[in-house]
C-alpha cells in the first residue's frame, strides 16, 4: 500500500506532468529540426510561430462560441485547429518568400540567416500583441479533468490522489498522432523521402530532379503545422501569453541540442530528457520518503535538489552540459557547417 | 575623406534628432535618451568587436550585463551588520569547496588515463558530492542571512566604496565569467555558441533572481549611491537658484537635468576612452591578425595563429566593456532589478544596433546605438499618434479603434524587425560599413 501511494505520488508529480510538457517541447523541437535540416539554419523565430498558430486558433475559439458552435465537452480550441495550422502554415509561407527566400538564393551563411530569424522574431512578436493584446488568455473550455483526485481515492482507497486534466490527455495522444503521421511521411512516402534527399545532399538532390521550391514549400507545411499545434496544446495547458513564447524558444532548442540537431527522434527523446530532468531535479521528494522509508530514518527538509524557481534554468543547464561533453547530441546529429 | 563627412553627417544628425525631442518634448527626456544612448553604444562596441572583427556571435550580453549591475551591489552598498555571525564565511567555503570538486573533475577528465565510462562515472560522484557537500555546508547560513530584516537588507551586502569603482570591477567579474563561459563553448560552431552563451546567460539571470542572500532576488536592491550630487542637494545650492532665474524654470527640473548632465559628461568620457582603445587595437597588427582568422581561419592557422586563444581574449575584452556598460547602467537607474533583463532588450536589441550601425565599425556600433535606442523609445508615443491619425475617422467608442490604440505600443517590436530585415536586406554592411584596410 505505501509503495503503490508512492507510485502515485511520482505518476502524479512527474510522470503525467513531465509526459505532457515533454510532448509539447518534442513537437517544438521536431519543427526546429526540420528547418535545421532542410533549409540549414537555427530558426530563432520559431517560438513566435508557434505563438503565431496560438493566436489564431484562440481567435478562431471565439469566433465558434460567439456563433455557439459546440462540441459537447470536447475543447472547442481543438476543433478549430486545422483552420489555425492552415493559417500558421499560410504566415510562414509568406515570411519565407519575402524573407528567408532572397537568403537561400544567396546561399548566405547560416549565422547570417539565424540573425535574420531574429528580425522575423521581432517582427511576428510585434504583430501578435498588436492584434491580439500581451495580456494573458485562457481559451480552454469544456470539461477539465478526464479523472479527478476525488474520484480516484474513492475509487481505489489511496491516501493518494491522481489527477488527469483533459488537457494533458489531448496533448498526449495528438502528440502521438502528429509524430505517427510525420515519420509515416517522412519514411514511406515518396516526397519524404525526396525531401530527406535533399537534406542529405542538396547538390546530387538537385541532379536526381527534385525540384527545391517542392521541398521547401512542403517543410513550411510541417514546420507551420508542427508550431500551431505546439502552440496551441502549450497554450490550453499552461493558458496563453505572448511573451512566455519568447521564452519558450530556448528549452525547445535544448530539446533539440540535446537530442541531436537534424534528427527527429533525437528531437522527441530530447524533449523528453528536458522535460523530464527539469521535474525530477526540482521535486520535492520528502513527501515520497515518507512512503516509503520508516518514520525515524525520515530527514529533515524538502529535499529537493534545486528550488523549483529554477525550473527553466534546469533545461539550460542540461543543454550547456550536453554541448560540453557531447554536442552532437544523444542520437547523432547532422552537423551542417 | 568622404567617409568622415558621412560619419559627422550621421552624427550630426542623431544630435539634431536628440535636440528635436529637448526643444518639443522636454530636456530632462532628451538627456534620459542620450545617456541611454551613450550606454547602448558601449554595449554595441563590445558585441562590435567580438562579431564584427572576430566573428564570434555572443547571444549573452543579457548575462554580462546584469553582472555589471552585481559588481554595484558587492563594491558599493552598505555591509549587514551580523552576517558575519549568521556564518557568511560558510557560504563563501561551501561555495570553493564545489568549485573544487568541478576543477578535480575537470583534471580527472583531462589528466587521467581512464577509459571514458569510468570517467564519466567517477566525474558524475565528484560533482554531485561537491554539489550536496556545498548545500549541507551553506543551507543554513543562507537562512541565517536571508533572515536579518528581510524587508530591508536580508542579503550580504557590499564594501560600502564609492560607486565609480563597481565600474572597472563588473567589467573584471564579466571577463572572468567570460573566460570561464568561453573556455568551455567557444569550440562549439557559430549558431551552437549562440544558443549556448544565451543560455547560461539565462542562467546568469535565475542565479540572480533567485539567490537572495547575494543580490536580493526579486526583492531588488533600491538606493544605489550615485557618483553625482542628489537632486534635493543641488536645489539649495545658489548657483542652481541663479541658473534656475536665468533659464525661468522650476528648480526641480534644472536641478534633475544638472544631475543627468553630469552622468552624460562621465558617460561620454568612458564611450570616448574605450572607443580610442578600440581604434587602437583594430589598426594594430592584433586588429589584422583578428580579422584574418574571421575571414579564413584555415589559412589563419596555416600561418601559425592560435586561434583559440585569441578567440578566448577577444571574448573576455567585448564581455568585459557589456559588463563595464552594465554597471553604468545599473547605477543610472540607482536600483537593481534581476527581472528586467529580458533578452529582447538586452540581447536582440543590442545585436539590431550591431547590425543597423555596420559591423567591423565601432563609429558605426555607436550611431547603431544611439538611432535605435532612439527609436526604441520614441516609437512608442510614433506608433501612437500614427495609430491615432488613421483612426481620426473612425468614431470614438469604436471597438477595433480603441483596440489599436491600445496595442499601438507594441508597433516598435514590429518597427524593430523591419529595420532590422530591411537593413540585412538591402544594405548589410550597416549605416557606416566596414573601413577597408
Amino acid at each position: 500500500m505505501e509503495f503503490l501511494n508512492s507510485f502515485i505520488l511520482i505518476t502524479n508529480y512527474i510522470i503525467i506532468p513531465g509526459l505532457t510538457y515533454g510532448s509539447q517541447l518534442a513537437l517544438g523541437a521536431l519543427g526546429i529540426t526540420i528547418v535545421y535540416t532542410v533549409l540549414r539554419f537555427s530558426n530563432f523565430a520559431h517560438g513566435e510561430f508557434m505563438s503565431f498558430g496560438t493566436m489564431s486558433t484562440i481567435l478562431l475559439t471565439w469566433v465558434f462560441i460567439d456563433s455557439n458552435i459546440k462540441f459537447g465537452t470536447f475543447p472547442t480550441a481543438i476543433i478549430v485547429l486545422p483552420f489555425s495550422i492552415i493559417f500558421t502554415i499560410i504566415y510562414c509561407l509568406l515570411v519565407d518568400k519575402f524573407v528567408f527566400k532572397f537568403y537561400r538564393q544567396q546561399k548566405s551563411k547560416s549565422v547570417i540567416v539565424l540573425i535574420v530569424s531574429i528580425g522575423v522574431m521581432f517582427f511576428t512578436g510585434g504583430l501578435i500583441r498588436f492584434i491580439i493584446g500581451p495580456g494573458d488568455k485562457n481559451f480552454m473550455d469544456g470539461e477539465r479533468f478526464i479523472l479527478k483526485a476525488k474520484d480516484f481515492k474513492m475509487l481505489t482507497g489511496l491516501d493518494e490522489g491522481l489527477t488527469i486534466k483533459s488537457t494533458q490527455g489531448v496533448t498526449i495522444i495528438l502528440t502521438i498522432l502528429l509524430v505517427i503521421l510525420l515519420f509515416w511521411f517522412l519514411n514511406k512516402t515518396k516526397t519524404g523521402k525526396s525531401m530527406r534527399a535533399y537534406s542529405d545532399n542538396q547538390e546530387l538532390a538537385l541532379l536526381s530532379g527534385i525540384n527545391p521550391e517542392r521541398i521547401v514549400l512542403i517543410t513550411w507545411i510541417i514546420t507551420g503545422t508542427l508550431a500551431c499545434v505546439a502552440g496551441t496544446l502549450y497554450g490550453l495547458d499552461k493558458s496563453y501569453k505572448p511573451f512566455t513564447y519568447l521564452h519558450l524558444v530556448l528549452p525547445i532548442f535544448a530539446a533539440a541540442i540535446v537530442g541531436g540537431v537534424g534528427n527527429p527522434i533525437g528531437a522527441i527523446i530530447g524533449g523528453f530528457v528536458i522535460s523530464f530532468s527539469e521535474l525530477l531535479i526540482t521535486f520535492a521528494y520528502k513527501k515520497f520518503f515518507f512512503y516509503i522509508l520508516p518514520d525515524n530514518f525520515l530527514p529533515d527538509g524538502l529535499l529537493q535538489i534545486l528550488s523549483t524557481d529554477y525550473k527553466i534554468a534546469v533545461s539550460f543547464i542540461m543543454l550547456v552540459l550536453v554541448l560540453l561533453i557531447k554536442p552532437t547530441g544523444i542520437y547523432k546529429g547532422k552537423i551542417i557547417e | 575623406m568622404q567617409d568622415k563627412q558621412h560619419i559627422i553627417l550621421l552624427f550630426l544628425s542623431m544630435f539634431i534628432l536628440i535636440a528635436f525631442v529637448g526643444f518639443f518634448q522636454s530636456w530632462n527626456l532628451a538627456l534620459t535618451i542620450f545617456n541611454l544612448c551613450i550606454i547602448s553604444s558601449i554595449m554595441s562596441l563590445g558585441i562590435n568587436i567580438q562579431w564584427g572583427n572576430a566573428g564570434i556571435v555572443n547571444f549573452g550580453i543579457m548575462g554580462f550585463a546584469a553582472l555589471g549591475g552585481l559588481a554595484n551591489i558587492i563594491i558599493s552598498m552598505p555591509p549587514t551588520a551580523k552576517v558575519w555571525d549568521a556564518g557568511a564565511i560558510f557560504i563563501l567555503i561551501g561555495i570553493i569547496i564545489f568549485i573544487l570538486s568541478i576543477s578535480f573533475s575537470i583534471l580527472v577528465w583531462l589528466k587521467s588515463g581512464l577509459s571514458k565510462k569510468k570517467k564519466y562515472i567517477i566525474n558524475f560522484f565528484l560533482i554531485i558530492l561537491g554539489y550536496f557537500f556545498m548545500r549541507y555546508i551553506i543551507d543554513s547560513p543562507i537562512k541565517a542571512i536571508e533572515a536579518i530584516e528581510p524587508a530591508k537588507t536580508g542579503y550580504l551586502g557590499g564594501l560600502d566604496l564609492p560607486i565609480i569603482i563597481s565600474w572597472p570591477i563588473g567589467g573584471l567579474l564579466a571577463a572572468l565569467i567570460a573566460y570561464v563561459i568561453g573556455k568551455i563553448s567557444l569550440g562549439l560552431r557559430s549558431d551552437y555558441l549562440a544558443i549556448a552563451t544565451l543560455g547560461i546567460s539565462e542562467i546568469i539571470i535565475y542565479i540572480l533572481k533567485n539567490e537572495d542572500w547575494l543580490s536580493r532576488g526579486v526583492k531588488n536592491v533600491n538606493g544605489l549611491p550615485r557618483p553625482v550630487p542628489y537632486e534635493i542637494d543641488l536645489q539649495s545650492e545658489p548657483w542652481v537658484l541663479e541658473l534656475t532665474k536665468l533659464f525661468n524654470i522650476p528648480v526641480s527640473e534644472i536641478s534633475s537635468i544638472i544631475v543627468k548632465l553630469s552622468y552624460s559628461c562621465i558617460f561620454l568620457l568612458i564611450l570616448i576612452g574605450i572607443l580610442l582603445l578600440l581604434e587602437i587595437a583594430q589598426k594594430s597588427p592584433w586588429g589584422r591578425m583578428m580579422r584574418a582568422i574571421r575571414d579564413n581561419e584555415v589559412s589563419a592557422n596555416a600561418m601559425g595563429k592560435d586561434i583559440k586563444t585569441r578567440h578566448l581574449q577577444v571574448f573576455v575584452i567585448g564581455s568585459a566593456i557589456i559588463g563595464i556598460a552594465g554597471a553604468m547602467l545599473t547605477t543610472l537607474d540607482g536600483q537593481f532589478t534581476p527581472v528586467t533583463y529580458q533578452p529582447l532588450r538586452f540581447t536582440f536589441l543590442i545585436w539590431i544596433m550591431v547590425i543597423i550601425g555596420g559591423s567591423g565599425n565601432n563609429f558605426g556600433s555607436i550611431i547603431g546605438g544611439f538611432l535605435i535606442w532612439f527609436f526604441w523609445v520614441q516609437s512608442e508615443p510614433l506608433g501612437l499618434w500614427f495609430i491615432s491619425q488613421i483612426t481620426a475617422h473612425i468614431s470614438g467608442t469604436n471597438i477595433i479603434k480603441s483596440h489599436l490604440l491600445e496595442n499601438a505600443a507594441h508597433i516598435r517590436l514590429m518597427f524593430m524587425g523591419m529595420i532590422l530585415l530591411i537593413t540585412l536586406r538591402f544594405a548589410p554592411k550597416g549605416l557606416i560599413p566596414e573601413v577597408k584596410r
